[in-house]
């Protein structure tokens, strides 16, 4: 049993894998999977109506799980559908996270009144909405940085509502009984209208009544030009500009100028009425039509598209996440049982983990068309990535089960911090005007990223030593030497990269700016992590520390590290501070804490180490 | 005599004494770091980099204290660590060729930055649409120009820097007829229109718009969102005596215009103009955002670069990640206004800007010679059955 266990594992692991890989199939009548691979342009990129539901289901609640009153799940497209064609059946779904108490109070809601205490409908927040626009509009006026919690959180859900609102406009007016119907009368009038409103100009007599209905028209369109979230109208055919797609109220609006209206409009009222009226089969035709159509004028998309709704539902960085801490707990185990047989299917494990996340950062490169570090959500990814890579070959070096405690750890937090991180919205954003350049973010930010990977292994490993040293006897001086060349050796490789890494942003900036160093603060954090990695070795070489202190400079590594990675941000100030984040501060600062407290633990006099305990050096 | 001078090369060529500069080194980048937030990225970098001492101000007095090392000291005694390690310590090996690779790479990145310190200059050239200029404006300081306007052919312009305006130094120039002496100066101050009938301090400006005008001073900001708007009061000496005391500051949009004798002058404070030999004129400036969106896809202005010798007329476009050079300036995009069809292009000059490229390069191959030696002999050592630690 003993000696099969790795070869189980691996086969096991594999197998699960390939379950999540398979083509998700529908569960209804409705063709909901070729739905959600529908691409729309939001926020100036193609990505399918799958994204979008996952996304805004992400920024709203914090995860992607629907349940209506009824207990029944819902998929994200089909919460999606409900909310663009059956909003009212929407509003009853508890997908509106509020946590904060004044927040609540401003509605009347109690914490119970809140699935998992926290989630509420739109119908629970309805009927207070001007009570929080007022809260919003003064909330406003305050500059960002000194606004109070409440402020933020009014401000935040304002904005969700916002989204969740545009979305209710995206394909057809909520309060339209057949929005196809009403368009069909619309397209029926217009010349009439278009002749009335001609005399009208002329000063002659013209038609009144048709005048003023189409006038209505024009209004309610307007409004859905003005509030539509989504862009699902692919662009002219002969548009030079073929980014050019549009919400269904502007290319309605257009009518006026073109006579007639475009028939992609018809094509998402009539799925919209398919979806509200519940009938699958002219549902399905409709979205078979329309995709065998966009597959001819856009093959690119639609592929695109296809690949990316598999990457959302394979979820290969929620599936890696399972297997690096599988893998974390077999290697701990390791120490204590069959030290073989589970430090390898560790090892397996965290391989399996690796090749996932290494598929899902390759997905997301073809997908945006960009290098692997484009915001800080995908550097977080890479920061793991990286790290794992240096852990494999420890591991396979030195095979003592470090190399996978380690990786499964920073792979897990790696990815846990990105899953954070996707909170705000899709992470596959447009990058703004200073950051397009393939080149040095293919250089300059993967170099230094791949420099905090390798800084945060070097603390993680002093971690374990610490943990390992004074909490248990099993750090022997065999261990005890491993680890520390392994620090060594990474901080070599971590100086390199961090210094090479801030060397090209250097460049870039000189490239860009005319200028090689500008005390930015996000150069400046890089600059210390480079001089944190020197300090330590020049203690190492000059003798000044032995390997418990080379470990105590490790993890106050962590530190720099965290505090150029994320700090930075918080000080919203210079040329790099793109994301901007609040909570996260009192994070950092528990994480900064943690390893302060850990770095006196490992001050403890040698005789309280229970390793050491009996055997001072 | 000769035990001092081999303990201070001790003392300089320790490793001890590195590590605690580069400690030292971290701390103060990093207080420099946060302190941004409250002074802007120039007032520190003057505060913590281009300093010897940085200075704490005792609170409700104009005392202020030495209380860390600045820049130019620990840069100075890194520096000094360098050399002196490389000479008295290190006895060359060929082993070692990456370290005194990375370590000679480093001295040269740090007087790169000392000359970058010292050298680089930077201005602004804001432009309106069809507008040319040749010249660009510093984006903090100001001068005080006094423009004879009497030829209307050509304009006659004697400037005077901010910083003598703030000394309060007497400018006497042989193109006026008059000298100028500052009587009182603020660095950053508000203007209102002076209510007639009220009490307080007549205004001690006697000519021009000054008299009209109440100018109260204000502290420095350092945010980079908004400027400092010094104030000054002038007065005009000529040989028969005063010729007036005029108010001038960068608010007052207009020139204030006086004549002595035959000629005519116009008085006007504005941001200090470094002239340059050749023209720009924006022909086009663009803001594109990505569709159904507000973010900026790209801010691009299309100039036209005429050279005084007339060798250069060319259309150039400026857009992010790609700035015009010219007669040794970077020109870059910076800032934009598509509504008021205005483009800032920020103009840097660097002499030294070859030298972090080549230092760079020099300390990365020193670096992975050195390392690569490291990782070469532990592999070695692996490989020998005797010396494998048991795995």
């Amino acid at each position: 049993m003993k000696k099969y266990f790795p070869y189980i594992v691996l086969t096991l692991g594999l197998v699960f894998v390939a379950a999540t890989l398979a083509p998700t199939r529908n569960k209804t009548d409705f063709d909901l999977v070729g739905v959600s691979q529908i691409p729309v342009l939001v926020n100036g990129r193609i990505k399918p109506l799958d994204t979008v539901a996952r996304t805004s289901l992400l920024v709203l609640q914090g995860r992607q799980r629907v349940v209506s009153p009824d207990g029944r799940r819902l998929t994200p497209i089909e919460w999606l559908l409900d909310v663009m064609a059956r909003s009212e059946l929407a509003d009853t779904y508890q997908t509106i996270e509020i946590v904060h108490p004044d927040v609540l109070a401003l509605f009347n809601l109690k914490v119970e009144d809140g699935a998992g205490q926290k989630r509420f409908s739109y119908n629970q927040i309805k009927p207070r909405l001007d009570e929080l626009e007022k809260q919003a509009r003064l909330a406003d006026s305050v500059e960002g940085p000194r606004r109070s919690t409440f402020q933020k959180a009014v401000l935040q859900l304002y904005q969700n509502l916002h989204l969740y609102g545009r979305l209710k406009y995206s394909l057809v007016p909520p309060d339209s009984p057949s929005f196809l119907v009403e368009i069909k009368r619309f397209q029926e009038m217009l010349p009439a209208a278009i002749e009335a409103a001609k005399a009208r100009e002329a000063k002659k007599p013209y038609d009144e009544k048709i005048f003023t209905q189409v006038r209505e028209f024009e209004q309610r369109f307007d409004f859905m030009a003005q509030n539509g979230y989504l862009l699902p109208i692919p662009a002219a055919a002969d548009d030079p500009n073929q980014a050019n797609w549009k919400q269904v109220g502007r290319s309605l609006l257009e009518t006026f100028g073109t006579g007639s209206v475009n028939p992609n409009v018809m094509v998402f009222a009539g799925l919209a009425g398919a979806w509200q009226k519940q009938m699958p089969k002219e549902f399905n035709e409709i979205a078979a039509i329309y995709r065998e159509q966009l597959a001819m004028r856009f093959p690119g998309q639609i592929r695109r598209s296809l690949v990316e709704t598999r990457f959302n539902s394979a979820e290969p960085f929620y599936v890696a996440a399972e297997f690096y801490v599988a893998a974390f707990l077999l290697a701990v185990f390791s120490w204590l049982k069959w030290p073989d047989a589970l430090r390898r299917s560790a090892f397996w494990l965290m391989t399996i983990a690796f090749a996932l996340t290494t598929a899902g950062i390759l997905a997301r490169m073809w997908l945006e068309a960009r290098p692997p570090v484009t915001n800080l959500y995908s550097s977080a990814l890479f920061v793991g990535w990286a790290a794992v890579v240096l852990c494999l070959v420890l591991e396979g070096v030195y095979k003592n089960a470090i190399g996978s405690v380690a990786g499964g750890f920073v792979g897990f937090c790696t990815l846990l911090i990105a899953h954070h991180l996707a909170l705000g919205g899709d992470t596959m954003e447009m990058m703004r005007a200073v950051l397009d350049s393939n080149f040095w973010l293919a250089t300059h930010v993967v170099t230094i990223t791949v420099g905090y990977g390798a800084t945060y292994l070097a603390g993680l490993l002093g971690l374990i030593y610490i943990i390992r040293g004074v909490f248990t006897p099993s750090l022997d001086s065999a261990t005890a030497g491993a680890i520390d060349r392994m620090v060594y050796g990474i901080v070599c490789f971590a100086t390199f990269f961090s210094f090479v890494g801030t060397v090209l942003g250097g460049i870039w900036g000189d490239q860009a700016w005319g200028r090689f160093w500008g005390w930015d603060p996000k150069e400046n954090g890089a600059l210390i992590i480079v001089v944190w990695n020197a300090i330590i070795l020049h203690a190492r070489w000059g003798g000044l520390v032995k390997q418990r202190g080379l470990m105590c400079l490790a993890v106050f590594g962590n530190i720099v590290t965290s505090w150029s990675w994320f700090g930075v941000n918080m000080l919203g100030v210079g040329l790099h501070s793109y994301g901007f984040m609040d909570q996260a501060f009192w994070w950092l600062l528990g994480f900064i804490l943690s390893q302060l407290a850990l770095i006196a633990i490992a001050g403890l006099p040698l005789a309280k180490w229970r390793s050491f305990a009996g055997r001072v050096e | 005599m000769r035990d001092l001078l081999t303990g201070l090369l001790r003392f300089f060529a320790s490793l001890q004494l590195t590590v605690v500069l580069l400690v030292f080194s971290i701390m103060l980048v990093f207080v420099a770091t946060l302190d941004q937030v409250n002074l802007g990225i120039w007032a520190v970098q003057e505060k913590y980099f281009r300093s010897f001492f940085v200075y704490w101000p005792v609170p409700g007095s104009t005392l202020s204290f030495p209380v860390f090392p600045g820049g130019y000291l620990v840069g100075g005694f890194l520096f000094a660590n360098l050399i002196v390690a490389q000479f008295y310590r290190f006895t060359f090996t060929w082993r070692k060729i990456g370290l005194v690779l990375a370590h000679s790479g480093l001295v040269l990145l740090l007087v790169g930055e000392l000359l970058a310190g010292l050298w680089q200059e930077d201005f602004q050239l804001r432009l309106d649409q069809g507008e040319t200029k040749n010249f660009s404006e510093s984006s903090r300081l100001y001068e005080l120009a006094i423009i004879d306007t009497t030829d209307p052919k050509w304009d006659d312009v004697v400037a005077i820097p901010e910083a003598m305006l703030a000394a309060k130094t007497a400018v006497q120039h042989p193109k006026l007829p008059f000298r100028i002496a500052i009587k009182d100066y603020y660095p950053n101050a508000t203007l209102e229109m002076r209510r007639e009938n009220t009490e307080g301090a007549p205004s001690p400006a006697t000519a021009g718009f000054g008299p009209r005008l109440v100018a109260t001073p204000l502290p420095p900001t350092y945010r980079e969102d908004e400027r400092n708007m010094p104030a000054a009061f002038a007065e005009l000496i000529g040989p028969d005596g005063t010729l007036g005391t005029y108010l001038v500051t960068p608010m007052l949009v207009m020139p204030q215009t006086f004549s002595v004798g035959a000629r005519n002058f116009s008085l006007i404070m504005r941001p200090a103009r470094a002239y340059k030999p050749f023209s720009l004129t924006l022909l086009e400036l663009r803001h594109d955002v990505y569709p159904g969106s507000e973010i900026p896809k790209n801010f691009s202005s299309r100039v036209r670069l005429q050279s005084a010798d007339g060798k250069d007329n060319r259309e150039v476009l400026i857009y992010m990640n790609n700035p015009l050079r010219a007669g040794g300036y970077t020109f870059y995009q910076y800032q934009m206004n598509e509504q008021s069809r205005f483009s800032v292009l920020q103009v840097v000059r660097n002499p030294s800007w070859l030298l972090p490229y080549i230092s760079c390069t020099i300390i990365s191959i020193g670096l992975l010679f050195q390392f690569g030696i490291s990782l070469a002999a532990f592999i070695a050592q692996r490989r020998t059955p005797a010396n494998a630690p048991a795995a």
